[in-house]
């Protein structure tokens, strides 16, 4: 086996493989030279391997025969070994592997070793990959180095006391005594340290977070040395005091400010005094600077403060640094929920960075942008944003184009204006857009009917042109099938009408069924509106009729099952034809017929309107019948006395009216009207019992009405019952009651549900038998109820 | 907190990675190259922040470099770090490097990776930013180096023969003794 070779000759061999291939023998014949090495018992150049492999592993080779190694040179007591040894702890074990567990011990040892540098090591090691049950172990140990000991090892504890509470959040407790007097230390590596220990207790705390509140006057005091002393050389960065510790001691001033108006009190004059004293013409002026304006936004700050905090955020926005352009836009994003106004002011910098190189302030300014639409910017804010898009990279098409979604839905200001740019964003970016614009857009066209011959004269444009963006042909074929006759007929009052015949609507959706860049959904998109032309076109029947039989045998199921339907429709149901194929109704938003992305497009069955499921196209008729045989469930026999609580019928009449329950929802939102609160009218009142009503209406047709009952005489009434009847039409139905006892002097009320269907909207009227037995005898009576209040 | 140190050259060969929170070797060499990729299409003038790297860990994290002649430092971070303080902190690393190699360049960060390791040991510990005063750390690292050398024994040794016959001073040493013509009076003896 070839003499162990110091690394940097091992580097040397490898750089100077021409090829990959060579590089990979090389280090595989080093890599087994190793391997031999670890082997051996005692070896004089042990760490020398142990770097080698470690350069291998960099370079991405395989190099976990190296953890056993690791662990052994971590317990050689030379301090050469040592630090190597570690080093590869912290590269190659993790908590996953068993190996991490045999260096617990060692660091233990360590940690008490009397060199500082090897102190070091161990909590180095612990910092970076310590296990839950190591941290547990050496917490004490961790914090008795954090109370005594030399500041190198001080601030090192610090951090690795931060590791510690986040693997195990409960031992923040053990560690705050320590945090609190470390801040009284002058070392700045320390006190650094005991502020990001502080940070993330608080964090994780809130009654921890309390506690360190009192801390606030001495970190203002810190502050207020850093910012106000002189030039002190060993802290200074171009001029400022040790700029990191002063951002994080802001920073934990944010989080101690937060919700709290005593806190943010004692610093609104350091703030004050840092923002207006730090030199800003440097990077490290701005980073202190932009950290003042985040804690200023953060905390309860007085108005001035605030306005301060956004000028600067401002002249940030126009400096030339692209860095700091980037950061001005990332806290202007923070800030647009809270003090929209004052980033408004800012509106047209952040535009103008749409036009920028850089894909990241690009990306900045698009985000903030769309934060920034309202109602009064949003024609000239989408102007803008469509250019952005026609330009705008890659990876940012899909958000642009939803973000552009969401904000023309929320401020559009005319519909024209909606689909135009829906359309003009299916043109530009058709191809990154989501699913679910397909059936939002048509939803959108059908609710503007007075747009239709705009709207398909647009879109017939638009797929003579192009037919590949998959979004923008779906839609327009949808269009063409149902509002073809109005292209047709050649006039067009909003835009200039196309004269075509109907060959040529019918060549147009064929070069979409044919093409090759057609998806199988645009397809029968295609397919669909070829077959509803056939209702609204005179001449090329036979040829709509041909089509429809040449897919009655194509490869694709979907389109052959929908051909073959379609010919069926020609052939054997042709009397049903025009219903079927008729105009679609408007498509309520949110119904599910609306958000079933391709199933908007099987207009054709949709015969009960919107408030029907969109059912698959085999089943023709049926679901009408299903829904009617349903609603049967629900109807009482007319006329007759329904008694309310009866044990099983009771249970089928509530499951029945459960089931019909979900049907109803399933029929898409029932839209309760907003409920004005309804009156409460008595209808009976007899030897102490008084019956109100009170009635809602939940649709043109239905009504459910509220009877409850009180008893103000000085008897129990039991066995309480109400029944009640209705005219023929109506249907009736009584849920179980509250309960069938009326305590005396009104102690609780019976109340009674009671829903009526009323299809025929006759008026309604019902008799309602109450029945109860008082100090031993039954009573019985009965109320004819005419009016129902709020009908 | 600061999720991994990556420093790579102008053609995407790793000369330090330190990542502070486990990932597998070879999603290691993915995060790598992934980077190389995002951060070598940038121009020299645009903002030193990148977001949308996906495997290095999502929304919250931002990659945030520094281009030095052949080299790449990218520190990946995520948001409670503030940007601009790792973009000093990545020049203080770098001035570090400099003032313990001695005009560092890129060869010496090939061929001292373990030491470079070191120093950033006293940079960044377990993912915080632990020292940032220059001089602080470049003390701390050399008398760190002094203790490695200071210790003897065995396996020093061959290392400090070598490195003793490495600095002998070769070519002052006289190659050829010359000690100038030697003149041999040989005595004429009478012939017997």
């Amino acid at each position: 086996m070839s003499p162990s070779v110091p690394l940097q000759e091992m580097i040397r061999a490898i750089r100077s493989a021409r090829t990959q291939c060579e590089e990979r023998g090389v280090i595989q014949r080093e890599c087994a030279a190793i391997r031999a090495q670890f082997r051996q018992a005692d070896n004089g150049g042990r760490s020398h391997n142990l770097a080698k492999l470690l350069y291998v592993h960099m370079l991405g080779y395989p190099a976990h025969f190296g953890q056993m190694e690791c662990v052994r040179m971590i317990a050689s007591p030379r301090y050469s070994e040592k630090r190597v040894g570690y080093l590869g702890a912290m590269m190659l074990l993790d908590e996953k592997q068993d190996a991490s567990l045999l260096i617990t011990n060692s660091i233990k040892n360590d940690l008490s070793h009397s060199n500082q540098y090897v102190q070091s090591l161990a909590l180095c090691t612990l910092a970076c990959m310590g296990s839950a049950e190591m941290c547990r172990d050496l917490a004490p140990e961790i914090d008795r180095l954090l109370r005594a000991s030399n500041s190198y090892i001080k601030k090192k504890a610090a951090l690795c006391a931060v590791h510690i509470v986040r693997k195990v959040h409960e031992l923040g407790e053990l560690f705050a005594p320590a945090a609190r007097s470390l801040l009284s230390e002058k070392n700045h590596g320390v006190l650094h340290g005991a502020v990001v220990l502080i940070i993330e207790l608080c964090e994780r705390n809130p009654e921890t977070l309390e506690r360190f509140r009192k801390t606030v006057p001495d970190l203002v005091q810190i502050m207020k040395g850093l910012v106000l002393s002189g030039y002190s050389p060993e802290h200074d960065v171009a001029g400022i005091s040790d700029p990191f510790l002063q951002v994080r001691i802001l920073r934990l001033l944010r989080i101690l400010g937060h919700n709290n108006e005593g806190a943010s009190d004692a610093m609104n004059d350091l703030l004050a005094q840092v923002a207006t004293n730090t030199d800003s013409t440097k990077t490290v002026g701005n980073a202190v600077l932009y950290e003042t304006v985040l804690t200023v936004l953060d905390i309860k700050s007085e108005s001035g403060l605030r306005v301060l905090a956004v000028n600067i955020l401002g002249r940030f926005l126009l400096n030339n640094d692209r860095n700091i352009r980037y950061i001005a836009m990332t806290s202007l994003q923070k800030i647009v929920g809270t003090d929209h106004n004052a980033v408004q002011r800012h509106r047209g910098t952040i535009v103008d960075c749409l036009k920028d190189q850089d894909a990241s302030v690009k990306r900045r300014a698009l985000e903030l942008s769309l934060a920034l639409v309202s109602a009064t910017n949003i024609r000239s804010m989408m102007k803008e944003l469509l250019i952005f898009l026609s330009s705008c990279p890659v990876e940012l098409k899909s958000h642009a184009a939803s973000g552009i979604f969401n904000a023309a839905e929320r401020y559009a200001p005319s519909q024209r204006w909606h689909i135009d740019t829906i359309l003009h964003v299916l043109t530009t970016a058709g191809g990154d857009v989501r699913d679910e614009t397909v059936p939002n857009l048509i939803q959108l066209i059908t609710n503007a009917s007075e747009l239709h011959c705009y709207t398909v004269h647009k879109l017939y444009r638009a797929l003579l042109i192009d037919i590949s963006t998959q979004s923008l042909v779906q839609v327009s074929c949808w269009c063409i099938g149902e509002y073809g006759d109005l292209l047709l007929r050649g006039e067009c009052q909003e835009t200039e009408p196309v004269q075509v015949t109907e060959d040529d609507v019918l060549d147009a959706l064929e070069t979409v069924l044919q093409s090759h860049m057609s998806s199988p959904a645009t397809r029968g998109f295609a397919l669909t509106a070829t077959m509803k032309l056939s209702t609204r076109i005179t001449d090329n029947v036979d040829r709509i009729r041909s089509v429809v039989s040449i897919y009655g045998s194509c490869i694709d199921v979907e389109l052959q099952q929908r051909a073959v339907e379609y010919n069926a429709l020609f052939k054997k149901y042709d009397h049903m034809r025009a219903a079927v194929l008729e105009r679609m109704p408007v498509i309520e938003k949110n119904s599910p017929g609306h958000t079933n992305g391709e199933s908007t497009g099987e207009a054709l069955k949709e015969t009960q309107g919107s408030r029907m499921k969109p059912t698959e196209p085999k089943q023709l008729p049926q679901p009408a019948n299903q829904v009617c045989d349903l609603l049967g469930l629900l109807g009482g026999s007319e006329e007759t006395l329904q008694p309310g609580p009866f044990a099983a019928p009771g249970l089928l009449t509530n499951t029945a009216s459960t089931a019909g329950g979900d049907l109803l929802d399933l029929l898409g939102d029932l839209e309760p009207e907003p409920l004005t609160p309804a009156p409460i009218v008595p209808v009976y009142d007899k030897d102490g019992v008084a019956l109100t009503l009170s009635c809602e209406k939940q649709s043109d047709v239905a009504l459910t009405v509220t009877l409850t009952a009180s008893n103000s005489t000085d008897a129990d009434i039991s066995s309480f019952t109400l029944q009640a009847a209705v005219p023929k039409s109506v249907q009736l139905h009584m849920k179980a009651p509250s309960g069938d006892s009326l305590p005396a002097r009104g102690a609780a009320k019976v109340t009674q549900m009671v829903v009526l269907n009323n299809p025929n909207k006759v008026n309604l009227k019902m008799k309602v038998r109450i029945s109860y037995s008082s100090r031993g005898s039954t009573f019985q009576d009965t109320v004819q109820i005419d009016s129902f209040p709020g009908l | 907190m600061i999720k991994a140190i990556l420093i790579f050259n102008n053609h995407g060969k790793p000369r330090l990675i330190r990542f502070y929170q486990y990932f597998a070797e070879d999603m290691q060499q993915q995060i790598i190259r992934e980077t190389f990729h995002l951060v070598s299409k940038r121009d020299d003038n645009v903002c030193n922040f990148l977001e949308g790297g996906s495997l290095i860990g999502g929304s919250d994290y931002k990659l945030i470099y520094r281009h030095y002649a052949t080299l790449y430092f990218v520190f990946c971070v995520d948001s409670s770090e503030s940007e601009l303080g790792i973009l000093d902190l990545i020049q203080v690393f770098v001035e570090t490097l400099d003032k313990c190699f001695e005009n560092v360049c890129e060869l010496d960060l090939i061929f001292h990776m373990d030491k470079v390791h070191y120093i950033l040991q006293e940079v960044v510990m377990g993912g915080m930013v632990l020292e940032t005063n220059m001089n602080e750390i470049v003390a701390q690292v050399e008398l760190q180096n002094r203790m490695e050398k200071s210790e003897g024994g065995l396996s020093a040794a061959p290392a400090r023969a070598v490195s003793a016959v490495k600095n002998m001073n070769l070519p002052e040493m006289p190659r050829n003794i010359n000690i100038g013509d030697i003149n041999i009076k040989v005595p004429s003896l009478s012939p017997f």
